[in-house]
């Protein structure tokens, strides 16, 4: 009897199989992308005017983020993206005419964008965040298209993408389209909300910052969870829910956001790290009027506060004894109250960062283990204490840590250090 | 007014006290130099080198009777490595091995009095001295051995520790010595010196290793943060916030009950404490911040206007060249340049925090110190700690590299004045970062402006060049040169501020373009009272006065449609040795005349002789430009240097190097951060320098040596040109001439 | 209160408080010279010991929590009288100006060599970024990592 089941099951699962072959198939073949043909030249350098607004629109859409490895060119690619499905080599989008994007025409640019198509018509992973660019406005795109190509040409082709089989089949992202991609420009909104700040922050976050290809979590096959801005991961990081920043134990307010946006340091809540950081450097260079106009909008999305959740149990008193002598050799020297750094610089307390208030220990033990590494231009650093303190260790920290913060203790600290252990570098 | 008024200086160096017997007597440039170098006074000029000041032969070169040689010199090891060049200097005429030798740098209990380490003249002044006294001495020995044989002193050679005769008979150079009269070593040298002749050299000129590297390498104590006496103590010091602030309370009997605290000291706005065990200190000493309450302190100026702000302070105006008929601008035949170039406070930021062990035992306080001058600095303690001099004794123990003044003086106070509260007790003082950064004396922020023109014929007709700057040398002679001084309830102040004079300069050092300029005037407008508290760094001005000098020369270049290195060797026929460096640094680089430009990417020269006295350095980059990140890449660096007769030349070389490297890490980003709050940059990352990411690709050095030429100091000599290279190529590679350094801050 | 540590392969039991960092005790209490005092903030390298085959900044190591870690200070490669492979690199290439850094560097490429014995420029440059060395000796370190790069034997 079970051997007939199985036999029909095994039939059933071939049909079913089939049918979403043709199914893409088809899909595949009714929304395949033509090749653009590539142009002769590189096209006109634009006007000054006109490169100052694209590198404006480069920056708030952080292209150059995922498009630049750490010791690469800007803009050549070559960044690995961990995603649950694999590594994903971000491309050159250099002028380059043989292995960049120097032989894209604007429509070719803007289909890209708009539809997740290359030039040559192969479909584009959704690791590129053309859901939320395809809503940018025309003019937008042809600035960004503008910008790009005069940046510096570098001839190198990337690593080709770490993903199982399946997934290296094309093909089927039509179908993911299908379910994801609303392709076109955001419906124009009306022209009295035109001018007011929140209104271009909406067109900032939900379009060129992309905020929540991460802030918000993502399904079994990738698609951006609804509603969004409920908090994910990304890197090991947890991106937090960006509706409840006013409810944090160290609310939000707007003018701190914009501050930590703007410059990666917030007097209020402390530095930006992780993959924040990058984001906080491009915006570093935009008009102060976008990083407000984010912050404005974000204000607008705030849930009502939520009901207290029950506390877990308080640390073990010797955790936090423990965790005090390991704070005053490790830590001290830095973030003690008279503490230079605090003290002359005028850093926050801990107690006000939200990697150290947030729901879960996550932030904090990658902040802890893997520090804060040192970038070009940034007064921003913190070593990393992952060959020093095990586990256990920074655990105790965190129970010192949360309970000088008046906050409860997090749940199982030493397992969440020893997975995010390993996925450090070397 | 023009000059340095006599009766100001006589005033100020009376102050200094005991170091001067019969100074009002000396010509004005010796007395400026006493001040600049901290030497004691002239004995006989016609003696060579140091041994002008200090002329017995046995003050440099002791032979103990079981025939040990000890070499005393008044220089110390910075990290140069001039310990290693002066004993192969010692030992060459006398026919030992490097490692054969006890050498002693800096004493004063046993060593000649060489004033500072400082201004690159070491191995002209005591490498100088040491030839000619170890010559000197040499033929003593010979002609003791030869008086004991009865034989022809010209029949006796040296070999390596050991006398040798005619059949084979040997003696060691102990006995040697009892063949002379009775004062044996100690007598006045000669004059003239049997020198060995340079092509029989067969140490000198050698790149023979450096003695003290492998005890860096294999855990050997090397620096006076490794003493470790017996029942010593260590102290940390709590420095006010800011500068000015007073100490209106702390509670320090809380401090003292502190587990391991043996004393707290407070005296006014001076604390210390004093514990057994090193993290015991530290701990007290963040319990006695925490403790303190300060008010006030003195207001910066806003980082911003820093240069404006300087540049209306008063100043004493010295013309230090007038040439032909300069300021007739107006009458200007050919093109122009005129620009005005600055730089921003520089922190020696020395990697190890200055460190010092002082004890006072039975009236004697000694303090190990890795001071730049243990003469001077041990009058200042002898002040501080109002003890007779004699009864003070300084001795050199290395730190890590200071490059000019850093908080070494400073922390050489507070050893001596812990020391003194615990009479008996060895007292080990280690300053904390933020201390080292927040207190040390900057190189100073500079302005000069240059106005050039060429005549009809493209080459150089005017110039016109001023200078602002505040004081290159606060090292102390006078205790109120240090920071300990000026906390403590009644303080002692500062001797006034004092030019360095020309040749040598202090700001204006290289002032001078060594280029052939039929009319020139230039002008150094010393500012005695400047915001921040600064003294000598590396090259002291050469560093902004070489880069603005060799900025003017390519634009000027430019406007002739010369080849910026032909139009330098065009200017340079006066001066075949600097023709020779800059042929030799374009050769290697394979500058070629006209060579097409390449976007972002720029090629940039640069030449100078440190002080127009000593080396000459050219220098050639070749740099990539990162318009989206705004970073430079360097990508390789050539460089030429004639430092006269090479002692060692692996050593120069490293010294090169060193400095081609920490020049672009000034000249590319390094500023001090400073505002209202006071000062800012208390650590690496509040004043980041280059790290091995962003050091050049490739760097390569040749030396032009020249035997039997005096020896000229190298060390300084390659600020300046390589700043200058970095300008002249970040211009090429951008299109953009960027005239205040740092050439690319962080933010 | 006594502290068990595993220093270059001898076990030493330490007068110490637990929340004493490493450096200190290895050079007061063990009296080690090689780790040094930079900055106490983890931001120059210069008291770079390794603690299991991993680089550790000294002065942020607590010995409270290194009992049972393996310790290795620079005095573990070598002598002056016998230097190990790294160390002799180093005094061939004489790779030291004042040389306050170089203990640190020692080990922190020592850290690399054995976890990867034949790394690139590239790599060895990347890996190096934590240690600062004032006296721009950075090419004759590099030159001298190198050197035993090539021959493979840490």
């Amino acid at each position: 009897m079970r051997r007939l089941a199985s036999r029909r099951t095994l039939r059933l699962a071939g049909a079913a199989a089939l049918a979403v072959a043709a199914l893409t198939g088809a899909l595949y073949w009714w929304t395949r992308a033509a090749p653009i043909a590539p142009l002769a030249s590189l096209p006109p350098a634009p006007s000054s005017t006109a490169l100052a607004a694209g590198a404006r629109i480069v920056a708030l859409g952080d292209c150059m983020v995922c498009h630049s490895a750490k010791e690469g060119a800007p803009y050549a690619g070559g960044l690995g993206l961990v995603t649950p499905f694999g590594t994903i080599y971000s491309t050159n989008i250099t002028p380059d005419p043989a292995t960049g994007i120097g032989r894209w025409s604007l429509p070719a640019f803007k289909r890209a964008l708009r539809e997740g198509a290359s030039r040559d018509g192969h479909l584009l992973y959704p690791a590129f965040p053309y859901i939320h660019y395809t809503r940018m406005t025309d003019a937008d795109i042809a600035l960004a298209y503008g910008y790009l190509m005069t940046r510096t040409p570098v001839q190198v082709r990337q690593p080709e993408n770490d993903l199982p089989l399946p997934l290296k089949m094309r093909p089927m992202l039509a179908f993911w389209n299908a379910l994801y991609l609303r392709p076109g420009p955001a419906p124009a909104p009306a022209a009295e909300t035109l001018e007011t700040p929140a209104a271009r922050g909406r067109y900032l976050v939900d379009t060129l910052g992309h905020c929540a290809s991460c802030h918000s979590g993502l399904n079994l096959i990738g698609g951006e969870r609804h509603p969004p801005f409920q908090g994910g991961t990304i890197d090991g990081w947890h991106a937090p829910a960006l509706t409840r920043l006013a409810q944090e134990p160290n609310p939000w307010t707007r003018d701190e956001l914009a501050a930590y946006l703007r410059g990666g340091l917030s007097p209020a809540h402390g530095a930006a790290k992780g993959p924040m950081r990058p984001v906080t450097e491009r915006l570093a260079s935009v008009p102060r009027a976008d990083v407000e106009a984010i912050a404005s909008y974000l204000m607008t999305i705030q849930a009502p506060a939520a009901a207290a959740a029950p506390a877990p149990p308080p640390a073990a008193p010797n955790s936090i004894a423990q965790g005090a002598a390991l704070f005053g050799a490790a830590c001290a020297g830095c973030h003690a109250a008279s503490a230079p750094m605090m003290a002359l610089a005028g850093r926050p307390a801990l107690a006000r960062s939200s990697a150290l208030t947030g729901a879960t220990a996550t932030n904090f033990v990658q902040t802890v283990l893997g520090g804060i590494p040192w970038e070009h231009g940034s007064a921003v650093y913190m070593p990393p204490f992952a060959a020093t303190l095990d586990d256990q260790q920074v655990a105790a920290l965190a129970a010192y840590l949360r309970h000088g913060a008046g906050q409860p203790a997090w749940p199982d600290v030493p397992t969440t250090s020893a997975t995010l252990r390993k996925e450090l570098q070397p | 007014m023009s000059g340095i008024a006599i009766d100001r200086g006589r005033r100020a160096l009376l102050k200094n006290g005991a170091l001067l017997v019969g100074f009002s007597l000396l010509p004005a440039i010796a007395r400026a130099e006493l001040n600049a170098m901290g030497l004691p006074a002239l004995v006989d000029a016609r003696l060579p080198g140091s041994l002008k000041n200090t002329p017995l032969l046995d003050a440099w070169i002791q032979v103990a009777p079981d025939g040990k040689v000890t070499v005393c010199s008044g220089k110390v090891e910075l990290g140069t490595g001039v310990r290693t060049a002066l004993t192969q200097i010692a030992v060459e005429q006398l026919e030992l091995q490097p490692g054969a030798i006890h050498f002693i740098g800096g004493d004063t209990a046993r060593t000649p009095n060489e004033g500072f380490t400082a201004g690159s003249h070491t191995i002209a002044d005591s490498g100088t001295a040491l030839l000619h006294a170890s010559a000197q001495v040499a033929a003593l020995l010979r002609a003791g051995a030869a008086a004991q044989w009865r034989v022809d002193a010209g029949a006796v050679r040296l070999d390596a520790g050991n006398v040798v005769g005619p059949n084979g008979r040997r003696m060691h150079y102990g006995a040697a010595l009892k063949g002379l009269d009775a004062a044996g070593l100690h007598r006045i040298a000669s004059a003239t010196s049997p020198l060995r002749a340079p092509g029989a050299y067969r140490t000198i000129g050698t790149s023979v290793p450096r003695v003290d590297i492998p005890a860096k390498v294999c855990g050997g104590a090397a620096y006076v943060q490794d003493l470790r006496l017996p029942g010593m103590l260590h102290a940390r010091v709590v420095r006010p916030p800011r500068l000015g602030a007073t100490l209106m309370s702390v509670d320090t009997a809380a401090v003292a009950r502190l587990p391991g605290v043996r004393k707290v000291v407070h005296d006014g706005n001076y604390l210390a404490v004093l514990a057994s065990d090193e993290w015991r200190a530290i701990l007290a000493m963040r319990a006695l911040t925490d403790a303190a309450r300060w008010t006030g302190g003195t207001p910066l100026p806003a980082p911003g206007a820093i240069h404006a702000t300087l540049q209306a302070l008063p100043a004493q105006d010295i013309v230090i060249l007038q040439r032909g008929a300069p300021g007739a601008a107006g009458a200007a035949r050919g093109p122009a340049v005129h620009a005005r170039y600055t730089k921003q406070y520089v922190l020696h930021g020395s990697i190890g925090p200055s460190c010092a062990v002082g004890q006072l035992v039975d009236g004697t306080l000694t303090v190990w110190t890795h001071t730049q001058g243990v003469y001077p600095l041990r009058a200042a303690l002898a002040e501080l700690a109002g003890m007779p001099i004699d009864r003070v004794r300084c001795i050199h123990t290395e730190g890590s590299g200071c490059y000019g003044q850093n908080g070494a003086d400073d922390v050489a106070a507070d050893a001596a004045l812990l020391a003194c509260a615990m009479p008996g007790v060895p007292v080990r003082v280690q300053l904390m970062r933020d201390q080292e950064n927040l207190w040390e004396p900057y190189a100073p922020a500079m302005v000069t402006t240059v106005r050039a023109a060429l005549d009809g014929n493209g080459r150089i007709a005017q110039w016109d060049y001023d200078v602002w700057s505040g004081s290159h040398n606060e090292r102390p002679g006078n205790a109120g040169k240090l920071v300990p001084a000026w906390l403590r309830a009644r303080p002692i102040l500062p001797s006034p501020s004092l030019p360095m004079p020309q040749p040598e300069g202090g700001g204006d050092r290289n002032a001078l373009p060594l280029y052939d300029i039929p009319n020139a005037r230039v002008v150094n407008h010393f500012l005695p009272v400047t915001p921040l508290r600064t003294s000598a760094m590396r090259s002291l001005g050469a560093h902004l006065n070489v880069t603005a000098i060799e900025s003017t020369i390519d634009q000027l270049a430019a406007l002739a449609h010369a080849d910026p290195v032909q139009f330098r060797l065009d200017h340079l026929r006066t001066s075949p040795r600097a023709q020779a460096v800059v042929a030799r640094a374009a050769a290697m680089f394979g500058w070629r005349a006209g060579a097409a430009t390449r976007a972002r990417r720029g090629r940039g020269f640069g030449f100078g002789q440190y002080k127009n006295l000593m080396a000459y350095v050219a220098i050639a980059v070749d740099v990539l430009y990162d318009p989206d990140r705004n970073t430079v890449r360097i990508l390789n660096v050539v460089c030429a240097a004639d430092c006269g007769q090479v002692v060692n030349p692996d050593g120069a070389r490293n010294q090169l190097e060193g400095a081609i490297i920490q020049s672009a890490s000034w000249t590319l980003q390094e500023q001090l951060q400073y505002g209202a709050g006071g000062i800012a940059s208390s650590d690496w990352s509040s004043y980041p320098i280059l790290r091995f990411p962003g050091v050049p690709d490739r760097i390569e050095v040749a030396l032009l040596d020249q035997p039997g030429l005096p020896f000229l100091g190298v060390a300084e000599a390659a600020q300046g040109p390589m700043a200058a290279a970095l300008a002249n190529a970040l211009a090429q590679a951008t299109g953009v001439r960027r005239c205040a350094l740092p050439l690319l801050p962080a933010h | 209160m006594t502290i068990p540590l595993t220093v270059n392969g001898r076990q030493h039991a330490v007068a110490a408080d637990p929340g004493t960092p490493l450096l200190y005790v290895l050079r007061n209490d063990l009296q080690l010279n090689g780790a040094k005092f930079g900055c106490g903030l983890g931001q120059c390298g210069a008291c770079t010991v390794i603690v299991d085959d991993k680089p550790v900044f000294s002065c942020l190591a607590p010995v409270g929590a290194l009992t049972g870690r393996a310790i290795r200070t620079v005095e573990s490669l070598g002598s002056a009288a016998q230097p190990g492979p790294l160390q002799a690199a180093f005094i061939a290439h004489q790779a030291a100006q004042c040389g306050y850094c170089i203990a640190g560097m020692l080990m922190r490429a020592q850290a690399l060599l054995e976890r990867n014995p034949h790394p690139t420029e590239t790599e060895i440059r990347r890996h190096m970024e934590p240690n600062l060395c004032r006296c721009g000796t950075h090419h004759r370190i590099l030159a001298a990592i190198g050197a035993v790069a090539k021959q493979g034997q840490p």
